[in-house]
């Protein structure tokens, strides 16, 4: 499915701020509310790595929950489903803060390892 | 061996987003104003396009993008209108890609008259799922759900439903013969994207369909008074 794709790209930036040192690990970060399985993330992963200088290379996700800023009290509460409404006011007009990434958190390279 | 860690915090699509920024350059500098449609195969998109190039060829400079696995079919049965209609498929050289992305938009770039238009249509492979996570350069997304599809849609596949900007309910000719709730629909939809306007839609019919043809003027509108 497009974890292949995602997976790819996720290569793509992996190698970039790599600059050509071997990746130990890569750390993503997935939102809730973004359409990713992370165990097809995982597998996408292994394939796409084999023969770069990524092989190998654990892919850490950490699950972000979906967190919304209520427009009426301000707070921010937890949304597990939907519609969202504040959990603190329980008005139904909110901004997603957090749940919608899917980001690169940081990566790991052996700095030995630069190619000439 | 020495591990070093480096802090990245970038987008897993960011590849995907500089090139749609580079499309939306392209577009912007030819004064083109770009739509994604999307929805799941079947829900008639292609049948949709036909009624909006009828109504609006004369009207608006039109081009479409059509996006498909494979074959030339809905190219094909646009290829009567004044529209230039260009086809991409996705099995050639992408690997059979279940969505289009931002690359496949733009090798199609060249084949499109771009000074020529001021709208251009991107009709997205059928899918209710990969495509809304690909941003491709739009101005604005749009998609069909048909009623034969079902009430619970918004609520199985979210991410579709809250990233378009229009939804448009389609195929209602059909609702008598159907066990559709529509207020039930209705209802998920709201839940899942709050107040996102929508139209009741035939395109078999023909009603409601100047709903749409607005929605399609007003994204035009959007370029000209940006100049």
């Amino acid at each position: 499915m497009h974890e292949m794709a995602i997976a790819g790209s996720v290569l793509d930036g992996a190698l970039r701020h790599a600059e050509g040192r071997r990746v130990t690990h890569v750390q993503l970060k997935v939102g809730h509310l973004r359409q990713v399985v992370p165990s097809s993330l995982e597998f996408s992963w292994e394939l796409v790595t084999k023969g770069t200088t990524a092989e190998g290379a654990v892919l850490g996700i950490e699950r972000v929950e979906a967190v919304g800023a209520c427009r009426a009290c301000k707070r921010e509460t937890p949304q597990s489903g939907f519609p969202f409404k504040c959990g603190e006011c329980g008005d139904y007009g909110l901004e997603i803060v957090r749940g919608n990434e899917l980001l690169i958190d940081w990566l790991e390279v052996d700095d030995d390892s630069a190619a000439a | 061996m020495h591990i070093k860690k480096i802090r990245v915090v970038e987008d897993a699509l960011d590849a995907n987003n500089t090139i749609a920024r580079a499309n939306r350059d392209d577009f912007d500098r030819a004064g083109v104003r770009v739509v994604n449609f999307m929805s799941s195969p079947g829900a008639g998109k292609t049948t949709l396009l036909e009624r909006a190039l009828e109504a609006l060829d004369h009207e608006l400079r039109i081009g479409v993008l059509e996006g498909d696995v494979q074959g030339s079919l809905d190219a094909d049965r646009l290829a009567h209108h004044h529209a230039p209609v260009v086809q991409i498929n996705t099995d050639a050289g992408f690997g059979g890609e279940c969505h289009l992305d931002a690359n496949m938009v733009r090798s199609a770039l060249s084949s499109l008259p771009l000074d020529d238009i001021e709208l251009l249509i991107v009709e997205n492979v059928g899918n209710l799922v990969c495509p809304a996570e690909f941003k491709i350069g739009e101005d604005a997304r749009v998609m069909a759900s048909s009623v034969t599809e079902g009430e619970d849609k918004p609520l199985k596949y979210p991410l579709m439903f809250r990233a378009c900007d229009f939804v448009l309910v389609n195929k209602i000719d059909l609702l008598p013969h159907l066990d559709f709730d529509l207020e039930a629909f209705l209802a998920n939809l709201d839940a899942v994207h709050p107040g996102v306007p929508y139209a009741l839609v035939s395109a078999r019919t023909g009603e409601g369909l100047e709903a749409w043809f607005d929605w399609l003027r007003d994204v035009a509108q959007r370029g000209r008074e940006a100049a």
